[in-house]
Parts: structure tokens; C-alpha cells; sequence
């Protein structure tokens, strides 16, 4: 357990022997080659061999192939030294994360000019975000040890420079810039002193890494913290001279690897793609030993105990990450009253049967109790990741459900809150108030659904529920939950149409547009905003539904139809007589194809590529709803 | 490890980097006359072998090479 789990990506399986031979099949073979190429990116694979793999998928393209279900994604790359040799790494690490990533890369050295250039290719390729890749050298921190004044001025300077280049991307391509903090050379002059001393080396860069988190708090772009992964990794061996010297390697390509997930992380956060939910295994995952054996004096997990306290790590990290919103369900091959009798009698346990949203301990197959436990939340399973220190599970979990994220683990459980923790599953480039309270509500909702499986009837249970819907339009303090709901919906979403948190913002005084967000409260809760609606006026008269997307946990419980009832009772306030509907299929929203349809929209007409149009009068009855509806302030009052 | 070893293992290196599974190398091969040995592919080639052969270069040392020839016998002279 060392800097080699970060260096190796040690939470990803060993690839297979036939790694070469499989990335020129990948060339050869005709089907699923998305998914060919997902499976071999999510291997412990080297700086070569995602190379190698990185080339065949542009190879790939360049014939014409089709990626899906890897989703498009458009980088733009810029900053000092050699950054080429990063690209097809970028590519390939992208796959595992579920994106066909295009790299567009500025000229060497070119960064300044790339952005501030309208017509530069960086800016005209309309890249989906810019990863700006400047280090210490970059930005010339040039170290003026003992002198505050020119020690300031430096930094001024290097995050002026910054400024500079995001404010030129953002003007002139739109692209949110990913911004890196830096990790310090080694190299010290005063020693230990080095740190406290104005305008050292160490000095500046502490001093650039803080103002860089400050201004990312203050914007919509995104921070890659190379110190951090670099500081995890060793300073020492994150910068190479020898390197630097050689080719201009802005670090050891040794960590490529490394910093290219981290990078990807950072993308698929943005477009909603980290984990949501952590499924454990109990027997010697959550405490060391069998609780059917051991009995509950047996098993260890004690404080003082080396065993236990690795366990009670592992129970540390699940709740730290519940706290920020992660679900944790149980999956365990165990008779179920056993399995819990640790949960409620074992003063040790840190875990306690309430922070479980779905506990599935029974003698079915895993594969089996993980898609329960992703039906009973309402999640996908791209959402789960799976921990077991069973290498056979792990396996089975692999092949019958390959979205599903399953780190290695070696045989010492010391190591499994690290590895854990290391493979950066859950990602997240922001932090609210609903992330928050997010392990609670899914926990409410799927106490929910287990009493909606003993009503029967299924309206009494609704009104049992005690329901209030509140509608609002966009407004500033909602922006960056609408934002974050319209970048991460796949399921539940019509047009799947992605808006940046600046777009949110001038819908908000658009007056051809009508904005919705949606809360639904009931007797567990607050769901938090739960549906956004944009409606554009497409002709006179006629509102088109631009976007329609709901979170995936409130299904059945009618808010598509009260979420209409509204929409058509500010149609007729403003006028409107004719509502448009839209659905455009993507791989994830089959769901809601028929959305339009149900509603009682009249289909207009349907096109090859199977999207489909639809008309409402605004006139239409709906008939009683059973929840109370609030409006938090009438944008338009009623004719 | 003798010459016609380090030829062996070098050639496979290079045909890994390269994408190119017919690629010979003989002491006077040049960077010219492989497709795909472009400035770039020179950076990989030279990290790849440093790490296949567990050896280290000076940039001096990579600066001042001519041919694969000389490319061996540097290696030669390091394990």
C-alpha cells in the first residue's frame, strides 16, 4: 500500500494477456465496439497500453465506426510543455469513464494565443471544455525569496495571466475551463524555512494553489487539483528533470495515467456520471469474519483490535460518504436476521441499519441483489459501485452487470478504505444543500416503495403520502440545482438537451420563455427540486417544450401530470393555445417515449432516427391530482 | 544481454510504439526511414525503451545519437 495503488491504478483489475492482440481486434470486429472498448479501458493499464488503446479508438473513428454508447465529448487541451504524448491517454481513459473523448490541442507553447484567438481552432471547434494545463513553468513563478512585494506581484500576475485565458475561452468558444492548481518542485533553498518565507518556490506555489480555489469557488470552472494527486503520488517522482529535460514532459509519464482519470473524473462529474450509490458486502468487508460462524462476539471489528479498526475504516468512509449524499445499501450472502444483528446489537458498529437505504442480505446471486437494490432506489446501475473482498463476486459482479464499478482488493483490509477511496468514484464539482440530504431522501423513497408494494390501491396510497407539489421559475437560487438536473437527467429526459449554468441564467429573463422548477414535498420529506421545464415560443400562439426532464424517484406518483397542469394553466394565462412536445431518443431515455402519449398528446409525426413530435391543446381537462399544488410566485396571473 | 538480444527486445519496443508488426531494425537504421518515427514517437520510443530496459538517458546522450546502431550500444554500455 503505497503510491503504487495511485501510480498503478490498483483498483482496476490486471488486464487480460491478449491486451495488445484485443485493441487491434477492436479494428477487426464489427459489434459492440463501444462497449469492446469500455471493457478493455477499465483495466490497471500502463501509459503504453493506453496509448495503444487511445489509437485504436481513433483509428475507429476515423472509419467511420460508432462509439455508442460511449457519449461524445470534446476537450480542448492547452498549456506549456509537451502535452501530445497525454492525448491518446486522454482518449482512452475516457472510455472507461463512458466517453468518446475528442482532444483538440493547441500549439506547442501556443496556450495564450489558442485562446485569445477567436479563430483559433481551439475556439471555433466549440470544445465542451478546456482543460488548461499550466505549471509552475508556464505561468513563470519566478521565486523572489524574502521580497513581498515582487513575491506578490508574481502572483498577481500568474492569475492575471489565468484570468486572461479563461475569460478569452469562455468569450470565445462558450467552454467551461478546467483550471489545475500546482503541484511544487522538490527542489527546496532554504529548507524547511522555504515554506514560511515569502516569494520562495514553495511560497508562490501555496499562495497560486489558494487564489486558484478561490477564484474556481467564484465561477463555473472546474479545478483539477494536480497538487493534490501529485503530493499523493510523491512530489519526487510526480517531477521528472530528466524528463523535463528530454522532452519537455510537463511531469513523469509514469502518472499520465493517473492524471488523465483525474481528468476524466472531472468530466464525468460534470455530465453527471459519478457513482451515486456504494453497495457492501458485510463478511470481511464491513467486519473481519463470518457472522453465520463467527456469531456476533465472533466477528472482528473492535477498537484496539488491528482487524477491526481496518473494518471500522472502511465503516468510516461508507458514512463520511453518506454524509455528502452517497447511498449505501448491503448486499450480502447471508440469512437476513443474522446479517442484521450486527447492525443493531454490536456496540462497535459504526453502521447502523438506518443509514442503509436497501438491505438485501438472502442466498441469491449478487448480481440479482444489486439490480433489486438499483429498481427499489430508482437508479441505474452505472450508478453502483460494489465493495467485496470476495474476488469471485467481484468477477461475477463484473461480467453480468460490467456498468457496475467494482474496485480490486487486496488481501489485507487495511487497505480497503484507501483503494476505496482512491479509485475517486464519486467525484463531485460542487456541493449543495441537496447533496446533503440526498442518502436521506432515497432512504425515504425507498421506505416508499415498500409501502406502495402493501397498498393496492395505488391512488389511496398517493394521497397517503401527503404530497405537495411547489412551482417556481428560474431564479438565482435555484440556478445551480436546475443546472446540475439539466446536465445529469438521462433517463427521465425528452430532449436531453444540456444547458451551462450561464444559458440557466439568461432563460431567467428570457420573455419568450417559461421556466419551471418543481419541488415535491410529502410526509418523508423534502424531495428538493425534483423536474425542470423549459418552454420557447416556437410560433405565435405555440409554446414548444424544450426540455422536460424529472429525477427518476418520484415516477408513479403523478407528478408528470400535475408538472402539465401547470404548464397549461400559464399557456392560457399568457395566451397560448397550441403546447409542442419533443421527445428525442438517446441509449437512456427509451423510459419516456411514450411520455408525450400517456399525457394525451397527439402524435404529429415520427422521424427515422425515431424521435417523435407531439401536440396539446392548451384547453385540455386533466381531472384531480393527489397532491396539493403551491406556487412559490405567479410569473403570469390567470386571464 | 548481447547485441543480437538487445536487437531482439528493441525491435519489439519499437514495433509496440510504432503500431507497426513487420518493423526491422538493422545498426543503421534512421528515424527517416520508419513511417510514423516522427519527433513525437520519438519522446515514446525513447521513454519505452528506458523502461523495457530498466536503464535511464541523459538528454545529451538521446541528442547525440544517429542510428539504432548507436541507439544499441548506448543501451549496451547501461544494463
Amino acid at each position: 500500500m503505497s503510491a503504487e495503488l495511485y501510480r498503478e491504478l490498483s483498483w482496476l483489475p490486471r488486464p487480460p494477456e491478449d491486451f495488445s492482440a484485443r485493441c487491434k481486434d477492436l479494428l477487426m470486429n464489427g459489434a459492440e465496439l463501444g462497449g469492446q472498448i469500455r471493457f478493455l479501458a477499465t483495466h490497471a493499464l500502463d501509459e503504453r497500453q493506453l496509448s495503444r488503446l487511445g489509437r485504436a479508438i481513433v483509428s475507429a473513428r476515423e472509419q467511420g465506426r460508432s462509439l455508442q454508447p460511449l457519449a461524445p465529448f470534446r476537450l480542448g487541451l492547452i498549456g506549456n510543455g509537451t502535452l501530445d504524448l497525454m492525448v491518446p491517454v486522454l482518449i482512452a481513459t475516457a472510455a472507461r469513464h463512458g466517453f468518446a473523448l475528442e482532444c483538440i490541442t493547441g500549439a506547442y507553447d501556443q496556450f495564450l494565443q489558442d485562446a485569445l484567438q477567436p479563430d483559433s481552432r481551439l475556439n471555433t471547434s466549440r470544445p465542451d471544455a478546456v482543460l488548461v494545463a499550466l505549471d509552475h513553468r508556464g505561468l513563470a513563478l519566478q521565486p523572489s525569496p524574502g521580497n513581498e512585494q515582487v513575491a506578490a506581484q508574481t502572483i498577481d500576475a500568474a492569475i492575471g495571466l489565468l484570468d486572461t485565458i479563461r475569460a478569452a475561452i469562455a468569450r470565445n468558444s462558450g467552454a467551461v475551463c478546467i483550471v489545475q492548481t500546482l503541484a511544487a518542485p522538490p527542489e527546496g533553498l532554504f529548507g524547511s524555512f522555504d515554506r514560511a518565507l515569502g516569494g520562495t518556490s514553495r511560497n508562490l506555489v501555496d499562495r497560486f494553489n489558494q487564489k486558484v480555489c478561490e477564484a474556481v469557488l467564484q465561477s463555473n470552472d472546474l479545478l483539477l487539483d494536480v497538487a493534490g494527486v501529485a503530493e499523493t503520488a510523491g512530489l519526487a517522482d510526480w517531477h521528472s528533470p530528466a524528463q523535463w529535460n528530454l522532452a519537455k514532459l510537463p511531469f513523469s509519464d509514469d502518472y499520465v495515467p493517473l492524471y488523465a482519470d483525474h481528468v476524466c473524473r472531472i468530466i464525468g462529474a460534470m455530465r453527471g456520471k459519478s457513482r451515486r450509490c456504494l453497495v457492501l458486502d458485510l463478511d470481511n468487508t464491513v467486519w473481519g469474519g463470518i457472522i453465520g460462524d463467527d456469531g456476533l462476539e465472533g466477528i472482528q471489528i473492535a477498537q484496539g483490535d488491528a482487524t477491526g479498526e481496518a473494518f471500522l475504516s472502511v465503516q468510516q468512509l461508507a458514512l463520511a460518504l453518506r454524509a455528502r449524499g452517497v447511498v449505501l445499501a448491503v448486499s450480502s450472502k447471508n440469512t437476513d436476521a443474522i446479517a442484521r444483528r450486527p447492525f443493531k446489537e454490536h456496540p462497535d458498529m459504526l453502521l447502523r441499519e438506518d443509514h442503509i437505504a436497501v438491505f438485501q442480505a438472502n442466498w441469491d446471486d449478487k448480481a440479482t441483489n444489486i439490480r433489486a437494490i438499483a429498481k427499489e432506489l430508482a437508479l441505474g446501475l452505472d450508478s453502483f459501485v460494489f465493495l467485496d473482498d470476495n474476488p469471485v463476486e467481484r468477477g461475477l459482479i463484473r461480467r453480468e452487470i460490467p456498468e457496475v464499478a467494482v474496485p480490486e482488493l487486496d488481501s489485507d483490509p487495511a487497505g480497503y478504505a484507501r483503494t476505496l477511496a482512491a479509485a475517486g468514484y464519486f467525484e463531485a464539482i460542487a456541493f449543495s444543500d441537496e447533496d446533503r440530504a440526498r442518502a436521506d431522501m432515497y432512504q425515504a423513497n425507498a421506505r416508499r416503495l415498500s409501502l406502495q408494494g402493501q397498498t393496492s390501491d395505488l391512488q389511496s396510497y398517493l394521497r397517503s403520502l401527503e404530497m405537495r407539489i411547489v412551482f417556481g421559475s428560474f431564479e438565482r437560487t435555484t440556478r445551480s440545482r436546475v443546472t446540475q438536473l439539466i446536465n445529469k437527467s438521462n433517463q427521465f429526459n425528452l430532449t436531453t438537451r444540456r444547458y451551462t449554468e450561464p444559458q440557466i441564467e439568461q432563460l431567467e429573463h428570457d420573455g419568450d420563455a417559461m421556466t419551471l422548477h418543481v419541488r415535491l414535498l410529502d410526509k418523508f420529506g423534502d424531495n428538493g427540486i425534483i423536474c425542470v421545464v423549459i418552454c420557447r415560443l416556437s410560433r405565435p400562439g405555440a409554446w414548444t417544450i424544450d426540455t422536460w426532464l424529472m429525477s427518476c424517484r418520484v415516477l408513479g406518483r403523478c407528478v408528470e401530470r400535475a408538472v402539465l397542469a401547470e404548464i397549461l394553466f400559464r399557456a392560457r394565462a399568457a395566451g397560448i393555445s397550441t403546447l409542442e412536445g419533443l421527445y428525442l431518443p438517446t441509449e437512456r431515455n427509451e423510459m419516456v417515449a411514450e411520455h408525450y402519449g400517456k399525457l394525451g398528446f397527439t402524435r404529429i409525426e415520427t422521424a427515422s432516427d425515431g424521435s417523435s413530435r407531439w401536440e396539446l391543446k392548451t384547453d385540455a381537462e386533466l381531472g384531480d391530482l393527489p397532491m396539493t399544488v403551491e406556487r412559490e410566485q405567479l410569473q403570469l396571473q390567470p386571464a | 544481454m548481447d547485441q543480437a538480444q538487445i536487437y531482439a527486445k528493441l525491435t519489439s519496443v519499437f514495433r509496440d510504439v510504432l503500431d507497426e508488426d513487420n518493423l526491422a531494425l538493422t545498426p543503421e537504421t534512421m528515424a527517416d526511414d520508419v513511417d510514423g518515427w516522427d519527433s513525437l514517437s520519438h519522446i515514446r520510443l525513447v521513454l519505452a525503451v528506458s523502461k523495457s530496459f530498466g536503464v535511464k538517458f541523459s538528454a545529451s546522450e538521446i541528442g547525440g545519437l544517429k542510428n539504432v546502431g548507436e541507439f544499441v550500444e548506448l543501451i549496451q554500455k547501461k544494463i
